[in-house]
């Protein structure tokens, strides 16, 4: 029955049904990206320099980029990466925020304190600053870009986890969970875990699309991913220097980019109203 | 006297608001429950009933007097020595769509205490569930159902059996049935009398409905601004009431053909309680004693006690 309210609500909505298309087009192109792609030696950067920058034609759909690669190829593996990069930050961030929101939910006292006020301090900092600064610290590269990103992140988790933890330890089940002689760690796993849950997935869904901008955002900047890696942020920051001309190069990677946060925002709010739906929409 | 299974001597609770200032929900509160006892506890909303249950079971820490279960004292043992206690001493809560975890099943929340206490695994766990459902009146199909997917008679009929999977010896039903249909109350209340009827359980029953405790309870405890004001065998307190607020609240009680007489004024703020008899500012009958001296419990002649100034009797012996 409510799987079948569920099926319902997504196929109402236009922007559900959008948002799941493109997620389902971008995951496809991850997954079956080394089988499609019409050039595949074109992924690491093969030098081809006599087809560079070429228009878009019937050999070359979206063209040819400045040492001669297929852009369509480059652009669908390139869609591996991000993927991965937009689901393992907020999956890694939600590991460390969740935990210790509900912990400072639960305990309360001068360990909530602590653990809120922390928080706080990485959220008064705009986050796409501060991970430029960790990486400016590690250093450039795609696995420091995750980390500071990752650093960025969790904070948020922490709030919308100690917020839920707070509502429901006041819960009537609560106390007949400890009634019965439950421990806490059982209460917190058993109870105020899976029922604080909702809104952290609708939160993580939504984070892979600002994931994906973000981690883009610092390869445009050179922080993240290294040309000739496949990757949309790092593409669009080469083709920069070819606009307006071979406007084609950079639109190419910016449409994924924009697709897939795009998609991820649409699905995100679509879950919202299935897990979630008396939360106030901002 | 047997060893009460459970004895609360001076029990109190006092919360600290901001700037120092505090509330007291319960004070000096006296009680012994032999087995198989069913006590009432009446009084209006706010009044601390919740919180006495509450002090009864160690779910809050009590902050003045001693509770103490089947002779061990468990006002200040620590969680863990506590755990073995827990089996024989549950709750029943007012509103059973709040008491369930919507993320369980029915099945999975009666296992729940069995699993904690280590009283049952695998199929036997799963026979054992299957047979609680049944005592309270429900299927096998309900085992995989979640709360939302129950009426609020079932629910309050899950919880029950939740309660009684560990075999308790005392119930506290935090007003079991004020959140039912009328209709499901009485089938709810039926139910429950048999049960302690069959299981010999010890209860403490709060409710607000008089006709109700003096039906399932043998001993009632009238409570207000979180004292006991009047307490004895049912029939004698609900039957002839001596303290003015216990009449108060028999006398607000509708009848056909007869216009209720509510006790005048509301009920004082905890936080700013009155000075002297907490009731003399409501009391019909209020003297200027009333105002400046509280009165203590004593023994009325009718055998019971009264907390009234106006009610002559003999100081209670301590529990």
């Amino acid at each position: 029955m409510r799987a079948r309210l569920a099926v319902h609500l997504v196929r109402r909505s236009f922007g559900t049904m959008l948002g799941l298309a493109l997620v389902a087009m971008i995951i496809a192109l991850a997954l079956l990206g080394p089988f499609i792609v019409p050039y595949p030696d074109d992924v690491l950067g093969a030098v081809n320099l006599t087809n560079k920058l070429q228009p878009p034609s019937a050999a070359h759909w979206f063209g040819t980029d400045e040492v001669g690669n297929d852009i369509l190829t480059r652009v669908i593996i390139g869609a591996r990466l991000s993927l991965l990069v937009g689901i393992a930050i907020p999956l890694a961030a939600a590991l460390i925020g969740v935990p210790l929101g509900i912990l400072a939910g639960t305990a309360g006292g001068g360990l909530r304190e602590a653990i809120m006020r922390l928080t706080d301090l990485f959220l008064s900092v705009p986050g796409l600053v501060l991970a430029i600064a960790l990486v400016a610290a590690l250093g450039p590269g795609i696995g420091n870009a995750m980390i500071a990103l990752i650093l960025v992140w969790w904070p948020g988790y922490v709030r919308i986890a100690e917020s839920k933890a707070l509502a429901i330890r006041e819960e009537p089940f609560i106390e007949a969970a400890r009634a019965a002689g439950a421990s806490q760690v059982r209460i917190l796993w058993r109870h105020v875990l899976p029922n604080s849950l909702s809104p952290l997935i609708v939160k993580m869904s939504m984070d892979i699309g600002q994931a994906i901008l973000a981690i883009a955002s610092l390869g445009f900047l050179g922080l993240g991913a290294k040309p000739p890696t496949p990757e949309w942020g790092a593409m669009i920051s080469i083709a920069r220097g070819y606009l307006p001309d071979w406007w084609w190069y950079a639109i190419c990677p910016g449409a994924l980019i924009y697709a897939s946060v795009l998609g991820f925002n649409l699905l995100g709010d679509g879950l919202r109203d299935i897990l979630d739906p008396r939360s106030n929409r901002g | 006297m047997t060893t009460p299974l459970l004895l609360a001597q001076g029990l109190g609770k006092t919360y600290a608001l901001k700037q120092g200032r505090t509330v007291t929900a319960v004070a000096d509160v006296d009680l012994a429950l032999t087995p198989g006892a069913a006590l009432g506890l009446v009084g209006e909303s706010g009044c601390g009933k919740s919180t006495l249950a509450r002090l009864l079971l160690r779910l809050t820490p009590a902050t003045a007097g001693r509770i103490s279960f089947a002779g061990t004292d468990i006002t200040r043992i620590p969680e863990r020595a506590l755990r073995p206690l827990r089996r024989r001493m549950q709750i029943i809560h007012q509103n059973p769509s709040a008491a369930l975890d919507p993320r369980l099943t029915a099945g999975a929340a009666v296992a729940e205490p069995l699993i904690i206490q280590n009283l049952a695994r695998g199929a036997a766990l799963r026979a054992r569930v299957a047979a609680l459902l049944a005592e309270v009146g429900l299927t096998a199909e309900f085992l995989n159902r979640f709360p939302h997917e129950l009426s609020g008679g079932q629910k309050q009929r899950v919880c029950i059996a939740r309660a009684l999977a560990t075999e308790p010896e005392l119930l506290v039903l935090d007003e079991p049935t004020s959140a039912l249909d009328v209709s499901v109350q009485a089938q709810i209340l039926e139910f429950l009398e048999t049960l302690r009827a069959t299981r010999g359980l010890a209860w403490v029953f709060i409710s607000h409905n008089l006709a109700v405790v003096r039906l399932l309870c043998e001993e009632v405890a009238v409570m207000y601004l979180g004292r006991i004001v009047e307490q004895g065998p049912a029939n004698t307190v609900l039957g002839a009431p001596l303290h003015p607020y216990t009449r108060a609240l028999l006398a607000s009680v509708p009848r056909l053909g007869q216009i209720a007489a509510a006790a005048p004024g509301e009920p004082p703020n905890p936080a700013v309680p009155p000075s002297g008899c907490a009731f003399h500012p409501r009391c019909p009958l209020a003297e200027p004693r009333c105002r400046t001296d509280a009165p203590a419990l004593r023994i009325a002649a009718t055998g019971h006690a009264v907390a009234c100034h106006l009610v002559p009797g003999t100081k209670r012996a301590a529990l």
